[in-house]
């Protein structure tokens, strides 16, 4: 495990192959919840928090679970159950002890468990970290900066988004375009723009 | 007449990806090529078909309250069924599709039919559903298939259609042209639905004058 190393993944997961405009995952929160930047802000934040905490959860079931008692192939199904669990205990939690932070964060909660963006960083995690041989030390945070990393570039995505379409209702549209056709060709755009960060090397 | 018209709807008035925005990802991602569509679509068309009919039979067994995690995990089981059975006989397809095998589990289309048909009809309704969503979705995935290969490598199905002349536009095969492609093709699908609501209208307005005229 080396800094250049966490580097490369820090900037890989947010411009490189971002998690919507590289990767195609988390597209249905994007479009759904990208119409003003407030909540595109509330919701980014609630998927950094669920995939930075998804990604340390599963690493867990995978090394402590799947591999000792070589059931790595039901991975999925543990996957996707431990996800909704956590997301269903998060919500609670932050019910209980924080009602302002529940109240900015609470409603995208519940539309997390079906992003695919999570189950998506965990199911890259074990391809790119842990199934391939490295250190349990360097595996485990490696997986993590790579969820909060990925994480931070869907919110970077998802905000750009937001403020975009802010400007796009000010403008004419054709009526066939409006809504979501308008938001995908943007998105094109934007995808083009970050394909200018496929070039960057480093480490 | 009804099982037909669950089985019909998926194609075009309900089209899962075109008019309900729903399992947008993998209908993007793996687009690439026909041949990948095709493999997606299949894939998704056997999991949705599992999944209605499992849910369809245990729909009344199953408590309200939990109802959202036992689907998941009736269909995270046939997901693991295609992951397997995929590896093992199609392995270069399931290496081009890669983690949007698994990520079947997340998508949209096979929890909301789930949630919102198959626990709620019988076995036969629920069967024609899963078929019509999976074949509405597979047509769609292998519209921007084409689309993008066709324009982005001159060829489709790998045959070369567009000559040895056609400079390929590259983009197409890449991540913006998928956001491109989806994004004309529904709005060009609002335009046929406005076409045929101003038909039905002016059919309509016809029969009214004919019915005033006598």
């Amino acid at each position: 495990m080396d800094l250049g190393q966490l580097l490369a993944i820090v900037v890989g997961a947010i411009f490189v192959s971002n998690f919507v405009l590289a990767r195609f995952l988390g597209l249905c929160p994007f479009v759904g919840v990208s119409k003003d930047s407030e909540s595109a802000l509330g919701m980014g934040m609630a998927v950094i928090f669920v995939m930075t905490m998804a990604s340390l959860v599963t690493w867990f079931v995978y090394n402590y679970v799947l591999v000792p008692l070589e059931i790595t192939y039901l991975r999925t199904i543990a996957f996707i159950l431990v996800i909704a669990a956590l997301v269903q205990f998060v919500e609670m939690v932050i019910e209980k002890t924080s009602p302002t932070l529940h109240k900015s964060l609470g409603i995208y909660l519940p539309l997390i468990t079906t992003n695919c963006a999570v189950l998506g960083v965990a199911v890259v995690n074990v391809d790119s970290f842990m199934a391939t041989g490295l250190s349990r030390n360097a595996s485990f945070i490696y997986t993590i900066v790579h969820g909060f990393a990925a994480g931070l570039g869907f919110t970077l995505a998802l905000i750009l988004m937001a403020a975009i379409r802010e400007r796009l209702d000010l403008i004419d549209v054709p009526k066939s375009m409006r809504g979501i056709p308008i938001t995908f060709i943007v998105a094109g755009l934007m995808a083009i723009a970050f394909l200018g960060f496929s070039g960057l090397k480093i480490g | 007449m009804s099982a037909f018209k669950e089985l019909t709807k998926g194609l075009y008035k309900e089209n899962p990806v075109f008019r309900l925005a729903l399992g947008l990802c993998p209908a993007l991602a793996v687009s690439t090529s026909v041949k990948n569509a095709l493999g997606m679509g299949a894939a998704a068309t056997f999991v949705l078909l599992g999944s209605n009919i499992v849910i369809s039979l245990l729909g009344k067994i199953i408590p309200a309250k939990v109802r959202i995690p036992c689907f998941v995990v009736v269909i995270a089981s046939f997901v693991t069924i295609v992951e397997l059975v995929m590896g093992a006989y199609l392995p270069e397809l399931a290496k081009s599709l890669g983690i949007f095998i698994p990520l079947i589990v997340v998508n949209c289309i096979i929890l909301g039919r789930a949630e919102a048909f198959a626990s709620k009809n019988g076995l036969w309704l629920s069967i024609m559903d899963g078929i019509g969503m999976g074949l509405g979705f597979t047509f769609a995935i292998v519209l921007i298939g084409a689309i993008r290969e066709i324009l982005g490598d001159g060829k489709l199905f790998g045959y070369m259609v567009l000559g040895p002349d056609f400079q390929p536009v590259l983009i197409m095969i890449l991540a913006p042209g998928a956001f491109i492609t989806i994004g004309l093709l529904m709005g060009y699908f609002n335009i046929l639905d406005a076409k045929v609501k101003r038909r039905a209208e002016a059919a309509e307005a016809a029969a009214a004058n004919a019915r005033g005229g006598r």
